[in-house]
């Protein structure tokens, strides 16, 4: 098996609220702090990959935000005309009006087109090899497989023309295992989980693009180790002023704390093993505990990048 | 900050809300637990106030479903089984009613509705664009959730729905897809991009266009392209005319949004952004809904200062307890251990209220759903969530 982060190109994807783009964030500062020459590219609208650096709104254009690390969001609009620059030699095109209205045309009327010049730009980037690692945020589970389908789509839709002509090289790219991985983002709950097994087989049915890993993210830590369990439990039977006397204070809520963090655990260890065992044999999990953090900001993504570092085994 | 719109605390609640309402349309980022809080929000109304309620459903868990009795996809409208009801101890005095929404299928239906022949509606259907289209067509998930919100409120079977929304890139989408929809179907360039098939006379305006476009995708695609959309104009006027009446439903007086989000910093941001996109377009915000908040007596400072001793000295605690619990050791670890979980807990939970606070603008109704350390599987449980945000 490639190593994550040899590979060229990652897609992260999960469904919303697992925690998709701090794990995106979390593995591009990994290879940055590797030594990898790293860009992160969000695809999302949202707009807020920049919060989990805690530097500058991305744009476009891609910016050095730490050393080794390069961030850019994703304009299909720029992207369509970089491409038209790059591919087309037409260097009016900043200046004709009918852009804008070529580009709604292009990008709404034309299936798999906006796909193609989202994914094509970090394909491009792959091509010509500006970095160890482009790791993309990308859309959720929901979506993904249609934006990786769409160079397939537009090779069977699309019979001449330059758009059609790009579809090769993509293709070559998209489902070379040891250049380009998809990684799912889940969680211990049933929606998450259901998604990720339901992404697995689209992605192996409907795209060319290889698996590289799933993380299970946000995994509660087992609070009580073998045996103590059954010491809690006679705690907890114990008349409630015997412990109020020997702490010296309310021990009702520690309580009620302790067993709610149990209830937790214990019902997300079902959605955890479901994930275990009907995802492909053979796929790599990576674990991410639960984070009782403060903010969601650079602390947090430099944590989740240890942890995902101690996964990998680094 | 100072809430901008908050009248009394206790002005509404959820049930006053739904009693007065007849479209009720749950929206908020994914994950943050929409299609529960829609179903437990129908359940409940169905239960205390009676009538015919409906609860449209997006992407319902397997288990949600199962327990709504959704076993079959598509559009069909299914009566919640009054077994059900009573395996959860109640006696409801309304029905519910629980659908999924097939997206291809209301393309179809659609198409069915509105193709002025027999010829046409099967040329559409059959044409390879058509699925290929509908299925990515930007926002058309949106547009046909709208839409069909619209079908089934008019059609005057229900006294109250209760919508869930797709999850979508962005949450406002789906209040401009009818909108959008409409201004495409009657946009200069479709009118340009079926100007080959129609005459072949290109027009100094689309010339550049054209060229452009020819040398990006090539002229054969363009007029397949150009060639489904001169079919699908023949349902033009049908189609901007009900674009036009969703529009109008969605910022009708009967409707009302309820905005979910758990308290992290991503879905209250968005729920921010659509609280301020549903003010803008002057439709109704009815209530907020918080997901998944952590106990308020993580707070509580006596039980704080009970968990720092737990973590500080917990040999002398263990020393003072009983000495049939276990070996003291192991005795002194668990108690250090729950100490640590109180804390730890503390921090989400403080981090929490803290967001809470700067929630800036507010409805009048704000209901904040606890923590379920299980799964919400079935009507009881959906009952239970209800009950939570309901007075």
């Amino acid at each position: 098996m490639t190593d994550l982060l040899d590979r060229k190109l990652l897609f992260v994807t999960g469904k919303g609220g697992v925690g998709k783009t701090t794990i995106a964030a979390s593995l591009a500062l990994l290879a940055a702090q590797r030594g990898k020459r790293t860009l992160v590219g969000e695809i999302d609208a949202k707009g807020n990959l920049a919060d989990f650096y805690e530097t500058g709104p991305t744009s476009f254009r891609q910016r050095e935000v730490s050393p080794n690390l390069w961030a850019m969001s994703m304009d299909t609009e720029e992207s369509l005309k970089e491409y038209l620059g790059l591919q087309l030699k037409v260097p009016f095109i900043a200046k004709i009006g009918p852009l804008a209205r070529t580009f709604d045309f292009v990008a709404n009327a034309a299936p798999g087109v906006k796909e193609i010049l989202t994914v094509g730009k970090f394909l491009w980037e792959v091509r010509e090899r500006s970095y160890d690692l482009i790791v993309v945020d990308a859309v959720a589970t929901g979506h993904i497989a249609g934006q990786l389908a769409a160079p397939s789509a537009i090779q069977e839709l699309v019979h001449v023309g330059l758009v059609r002509d790009q579809t090769g090289w993509m293709l070559d790219i998209l489902g070379d295992p040891a250049q380009t991985g998809v990684v799912i983002v889940s969680a211990p709950e049933e929606m998450p989980v259901n998604e990720t097994l339901e992404l697995v087989d689209r992605l192996r049915d409907d795209t060319v693009v290889d698996l590289a890993a799933v993380v299970a993210n946000r995994v509660l830590p087992e609070l009580f180790g073998r045996g103590e369990e059954e010491v809690f439990d006679r705690l907890d039977a114990l008349p409630e002023e015997v412990l109020v006397e020997a702490v010296g204070g309310p021990v009702r809520q520690l309580l009620d704390g302790a067993e709610m963090a149990v209830n937790m655990r214990r019902t997300r260890a079902v959605h955890l093993t479901r994930l275990r065992e009907e995802l492909p044999p053979g796929t790599p999990i990576l674990y991410v505990p639960y984070l009782f953090q403060r903010s969601h900001g650079a602390r947090a993504t430099s944590q989740v990048a240890a942890h995902l570092a101690e996964e990998l085994g680094y | 900050m100072a809430p901008r719109r908050k009248s009394q605390a206790s002005a509404g609640s959820l049930e006053q809300l739904l009693a007065a309402k007849e479209i009720v349309i749950h929206c908020g980022s994914g994950g943050v637990g929409k299609t529960t809080t829609a179903a437990a929000a129908a359940a409940m109304a169905a239960v205390h106030l009676g009538g015919k309620v409906l609860v449209l459903t997006v992407d319902p868990a397997k288990r949600l479903a199962n327990a709504l009795g959704l076993e079959q996809f598509g559009n069909v409208e299914t009566q919640v089984p009054p077994a059900a009801f009573a395996a959860a101890g109640v006696e409801p005095r309304g029905e519910l009613w629980a659908a999924m929404l097939d997206t291809k299928q209301s393309w179809d239906d659609l198409v069915h509705a509105h193709a002025p022949d027999a010829a046409t509606r099967d040329a559409i259907l059959d044409n390879p664009l058509y699925k290929n289209i509908t299925g990515r067509f930007v926002q058309s998930h949106d547009y046909i959730a709208m839409e069909r919100l619209y079908e089934i409120h008019a059609s005057g079977r229900y006294d109250l729905i209760v919508v869930d929304t797709p999850p979508t890139r962005n949450a406002v989408d789906f209040l401009d897809a009818p909108e959008r929809m409409a201004d495409f179907f009657s946009s200069r360039l479709l009118r340009w991009l079926t100007v080959p098939a129609r005459s072949r006379v290109l027009t100094m305006a689309s010339k550049p266009f054209y060229s452009v476009a020819d040398r990006i995708l090539g002229s054969k695609f363009l007029e397949d392209i150009a060639e489904f959309f001169l079919l699908f104009q023949t349902m033009y006027d049908g189609f901007v005319t009900r674009a036009k009446a969703v529009t109008r439903t969605l910022g009708d007086a009967r409707t009302t949004f309820v905005v979910v989000s758990t308290l992290e910093s991503a879905p209250l941001a968005e729920a921010e952004f659509f609280i301020d996109a549903l003010e803008e377009r002057r439709m109704h915000l009815g209530a907020v809904v918080l997901n998944k908040v952590l106990p308020g007596w993580f707070l509580d400072k006596g039980t704080t200062a009970s968990a720092q001793r737990l973590c500080s000295a917990a040999d002398e605690v263990a020393a003072a307890l009983p000495a049939d619990l276990g070996d003291p050791a192991q005795v002194s670890r668990v108690l250090q251990e729950v100490g640590e979980s109180f804390l730890n807990f503390q921090v989400v939970a403080k981090r929490e209220a803290a967001t809470r606070a700067e929630l800036s603008s507010v409805p009048e109704v704000v209901a904040a759903v606890p923590y379920f350390t299980h799964d919400i599987t079935d009507l009881e449980g959906l009952l239970e969530l209800g009950e939570k945000i309901w007075r």
